[in-house]
């Protein structure tokens, strides 16, 4: 039974003429903010568009600024953003927005690609499996990274995205990291040229602003030192 | 792109005021202090071969409490400035953990603070 | 915009001059001792051959990283890209340098 309204301010349009509707929203006792947004569109404006799918926190999709910080709107219970009975929701930042709270995921994914992050393996299907050793260091330091499940929170979180359009991001860097350190992946030097450029691991100034908001707790900040270290240790490799 | 970015920095300061995003930002805008300092510092000096009687006028204004108290910010920033970066590069180059690394560079700080203040005995 | 080159030259001159802001700071300490006066500094300073290599060096790799680390700002904060970018930048260091250098050669040779 709502005892309560909820003020609810949400930007519809596109980037380039972007407005903020108010809405109400009646409060329910376990009420996330993808519970509030789609009340709106189930029951007062039906043109409202917004992204889900799982709703438990598995698939990332829900992802959008709440008062200006990037979440997944089903894992956020209202009562942790509500500023008195409001809060402002937003399309995650650092992307185009195609409608509303709709963002075109495409740099982010190209940039996935850009920064290597595909499997570069030379096996074949005659080979026999790779023997991988699981409690080796450098196992251990790609499966920190490997959980991730491309939601843009990070890259919505990072101020040189903001800044930086060339800028690869997070997530794509600890995707590439990942892979330098599977012993399956024989990309290593195309994974350090494609972080070495203009958009490459460089460009990070440590913020953490990806690790702090990352919902599923990694750490694409200390994956993008780990770059920079590689990409060091080649660099005085070449000159010596 | 420029304006757009100052009213990003500014509306998301309280939502992203996590303390490694302070340490960025006071990195920068010490570094930018700096930057905007020194072609002051260096004007001033050449004055000891273009018109040292001027310099010494500079020099003199130092007595000044307010001078001093710029002095003090200047290697407040100069200070801020290194030992951020020393810890940045310890976080890059090294491989310790970042919670030892943050300690190393408080202790750094704090031990030369220490000593700083054991030989002024200006003020 | 900041290649692995740009970044090296960052962080080297980053690390060159730790130990020069140290020095540099150990002296002021000294230096403000009893006020300060052209005399004084020059005293120190003049035809010593150790000094302009200290300030030298310390000139020649601040120009480097106060220009880089200004054109980071520039380019994330002011917009300013490509060509224009690089002029700006490659100015700022040749500034920073050739009044570094003046400063230096007034107080040790001049």
């Amino acid at each position: 039974m709502p005892s309560d309204v909820l003020k609810v301010e949400i930007q519809r349009g596109s980037l380039e003429a972007s407005h903020t509707e108010t809405f109400e929203v009646p409060a329910y006792d376990n009420q996330t903010v993808l519970d509030v947004v789609s009340w709106v569109q189930q029951n007062t404006d039906p043109t409202l568009s917004y992204r889900f799918a799982c709703r438990v926190g598995m698939c990332g999709s829900c992802a959008m600024m709440v008062n200006g910080v990037p979440r997944w709107t089903c894992r956020t219970h209202i009562s942790k953003v509500l500023d008195g009975n409001k809060v402002n929701i937003a399309p995650l930042r650092n992307l185009p927005v195609i409608k509303d709270l709709v963002v075109d995921m495409d740099p982010f994914f190209d940039k996935w690609v850009e920064a290597e992050g595909v499997h570069h393996g030379t096996l074949t299907r005659h080979d026999p499996i790779a023997a991988i050793d699981e409690e080796s260091a450098a196992r251990k330091t790609a499966n920190a990274g490997i959980e991730c499940i491309n939601c843009s929170v990070c890259y919505a979180a990072c101020d040189t995205v903001t800044g930086n359009e060339d800028y690869m991001g997070p997530a794509a860097l600890q995707r590439a990291w990942t892979l330098l350190n599977d012993a399956k992946d024989e990309g290593r030097n195309a994974i350090l040229d494609a972080v070495s450029g203009n958009g490459g691991c460089h460009n990070c100034h440590s913020m953490g602003s990806c690790t702090t908001y990352c919902p599923n707790e990694l750490d694409p900040m200390s994956a993008i030192a780990g770059l920079k270290r590689e990409t060091t240790k080649r660099f005085f490799g070449r000159g010596l | 792109m420029g304006g757009d970015l100052r009213m990003n920095v500014a509306k998301g300061i309280t939502g992203r005021a996590h303390p490694l995003w302070i340490a960025y930002i006071l990195h920068r805008l010490s570094g930018l202090a700096l930057a905007l300092f020194l072609p002051l510092h260096f004007w001033v000096l050449a004055m000891a071969m273009t018109n040292p009687a001027k310099l010494d006028g500079f020099l003199d204004m130092t007595d000044a409490g307010v001078i001093k108290l710029a002095e003090f910010g200047l290697v407040f920033l100069l200070a801020i400035h290194l030992f951020g970066g020393l810890r940045l590069m310890a976080m890059e180059w090294l491989p310790w953990s970042p919670p030892q690394k943050n300690l190393a560079a408080a202790s750094l700080a704090a031990s030369l603070l220490l000593a700083v203040l054991f030989f002024l005995q200006v003020i | 915009m900041l290649d692995v080159r740009l970044y090296m030259a960052q962080r080297i001159t980053a690390l060159l001059m730790a130990p020069l802001v140290l020095g540099h700071i150990a002296v002021m300490i000294y230096a403000v001792q009893g006020g300060l006066s052209a005399a004084e500094i020059l005293g120190r300073t003049q035809g010593s051959v150790l000094w302009f290599l200290f300030y030298g060096t310390f000139v020649v790799a601040v120009s480097i990283h106060g220009a880089i680390g200004v054109r980071t700002v520039l380019y994330e904060w002011g917009g300013i890209k490509g060509m224009l970018l690089s002029v700006i930048s490659i100015a700022l260091g040749l500034g920073l340098f050739v009044l570094g250098a003046r400063a230096v050669w007034a107080v040790t040779f001049a």
